[in-house]
């Protein structure tokens, strides 16, 4: 009989209460957090390229063609944790050659695709064209050719074709808004059309991701257009700043009243399953939720910029706020996506235990090869900021 | 029409082109005939060969064994789980010998104290229960509660 207790205290030791033995294990892990992550910055920092295009703020042009270049090395790995999850690359084709249509993640497939074709390489194409041209004249050998080859032969830069450029770019970002809404939105409705899971199981799931998203790809180029204005070792464009800063704490403020919305919305309500979501949120969730994404991730910025909004401090006190607040608002969406993701799978459907995740360090589902699919977005933005320069953009001549 | 789109539209066509015709190429035959998979995987596991013969054509010659078995509390076990696939010695009983498991981790598969089956199975401590000598000494796998002296 003692044999049979120790056995029992081995298996106790890893859940707590009542669990299914199919629920012992997480069968999606860090890279399944980081999916809709990358995703969410891609259409938050196109989001923001959209605001100086569309909305005509043109304070922020100091960091468009950023923001469009960020958003494009984002989206090129955005599916690559995916991959990595499932272990067979080179099936990997087959979500678009045979999608089956109750499939949401086989139209994911379809959705990546119009964002990457018809926006992004679209609208970055239309806006360096007339530069590539000129560079492509400019320079010598490889580089030359390279830019020969990316204009795809249309050498026009007439202030006629020229101004086509622009107005094509213009309706390609207009389509894309909802485009970027989609993309994200859609990432949502993947975890919100879960019926079986009351964490994940909600209309708001969406609208909250697509919001979320905003915040993080808005605070992801506050901090890149920070970081590469260090490197390069020019003045930051303040005004550009704090327009920046104005609007991630405007939205900031929506997502944060989403999110509440839904919490109150599930308290108030109490269903069967609010009791574990309760144990859930203040036990093994505690530091991830309450602490990383609601304290740092929301409160902290909000209440800092916030108070920028009506006091401002001299310059470099405001970079080192707006440096900090950007990394804190960067951590909060990441815990925010980890709290959906791991928080959903860490109860049983029971409703009456929780099992527990470790990260792994090595190996396909550690946290090695989540930093990697971190860290190569920026090796892709370094590359494409070489290749495609902002700053050495040449102004159009006055009409 | 704009120097852009004339090139612009012929590329995307091409590549629209290309899309379909790589989706031609790897969608394989038969897919989607009877539903949202390959059709004729059922046809080539249809024609993979059998490996189990089952218990009626084990106890078409060894209907003596297969008698003790009914008796006793292996009743209802196949018996190739224990002797292993066994359709090559039943299409040529020269050919195809089947294992005969002597060692005590195998009874030890079933039997090996589990909490998780402790109500189902009988359950012994392989490293307390007579641990120098093997199961089948003094138990019969064919009729397991018929211990020998």
């Amino acid at each position: 009989m003692e044999q049979h207790y120790q056995y029992l205290y081995e298996m106790l030791s890893q859940v707590q209460g009542f669990i299914y033995p199919n629920e012992l294990d997480l069968q999606w892990g860090l890279l399944i957090v980081l999916y809709p992550y990358i995703t969410g910055l891609v259409a938050g920092a196109f989001i923001l390229a959209s605001l100086e295009r569309v909305f005509n703020v043109k304070v922020l042009k100091p960091t468009y063609e950023l923001a469009l270049l960020t958003a494009l090395a984002f989206l090129l790995v955005a599916t690559m944790p995916l991959v990595s999850h499932l272990g067979h690359p080179l099936r990997a084709y087959e979500i678009l050659s045979t999608p089956h249509s109750t499939s949401a993640m086989a139209i994911f497939g379809f959705v990546y695709l119009w964002y990457l074709m018809v926006v992004l390489l679209l609208e970055i194409w239309f806006d360096y064209r007339r530069d590539m041209v000129i560079w492509a004249r400019q320079e010598k050998g490889f580089k030359a050719r390279i830019y020969k080859i990316l204009t795809l032969g249309v050498n026009d830069i007439s202030p006629k074709t020229v101004k086509w450029d622009d107005k094509i770019g213009y309706f390609i970002t207009v389509v894309g808004i909802p485009s970027a809404f989609l993309l994200h939105g859609y990432v949502g409705f993947i975890f919100g059309s879960i019926k079986a899971n009351p964490w994940w199981s909600t209309v708001m799931m969406p609208v909250i991701f697509l919001f979320s998203a905003m915040v993080s790809g808005i605070a992801l180029v506050l901090f890149i257009y920070m970081a590469v204005s260090y490197i390069r070792k020019q003045k930051i464009d303040m005004k550009a700043l704090d327009t920046i800063a104005k609007y991630l704490f405007y939205i900031l403020i929506l997502d944060f009243t989403l999110e509440g919305l839904d919490q109150i919305h599930r308290i108030y309500e109490a269903e069967e399953s609010f009791e574990i979501l309760s144990l859930l949120v203040h036990g093994p969730l505690f530091l991830t939720f309450f602490i990383f994404q609601i304290f740092l991730g929301t409160i902290i910025p909000l209440i800092v910029l916030g108070i920028l909004q009506f006091y401002k401090p001299r310059e470099f006190t405001r970079r080192v706020i707006y440096l900090v607040s950007s990394l804190l608002v960067l951590l909060g969406i990441f815990f925010m996506r980890w709290n959906v993701v791991i928080g959903g799978q860490l109860f049983s459907k029971s409703f009456y235990g929780f099992t527990d995740y470790k990260i792994r360090i090595a190996g396909s589902e550690g946290l090695l090869w989540s930093m990697a699919w971190i860290i190569i977005p920026f090796i892709i933005l370094a590359f494409l900021l070489w290749l495609l320069p902002p700053w050495k953009k040449v102004p159009a001549e006055p009409a | 029409m704009p120097p852009q789109l004339k090139t612009l539209i012929p590329l995307f066509a091409i590549f629209i082109f290309l899309f379909l015709l790589g989706r031609y190429l790897l969608v394989p035959e038969s897919f989607g005939e009877q539903g949202h998979y390959r059709f004729n995987s059922v046809a080539e596991n249809k024609d993979l060969s059998l490996q189990y013969a089952g218990r009626d054509a084990c106890a078409e010659c060894h209907d003596d064994k297969a008698l003790e078995m009914e008796s006793d509390m292996h009743a209802g076990l196949s018996c190739e789980i224990c002797h292993g696939p066994g359709m090559v010695h039943y299409d040529n009983p020269k050919a195809g010998q089947l294992i005969i498991p002597d060692q005590r981790e195998h009874c030890g598969l079933c039997h090996a104290t589990n909490l998780t089956r402790v109500d189902k199975i009988a359950q012994v401590d392989l490293a307390d229960h007579n641990p120098d000598q093997k199961c089948i000494e003094c138990h019969n796998p064919h009729l397991p509660w018929e211990i020998a002296e």
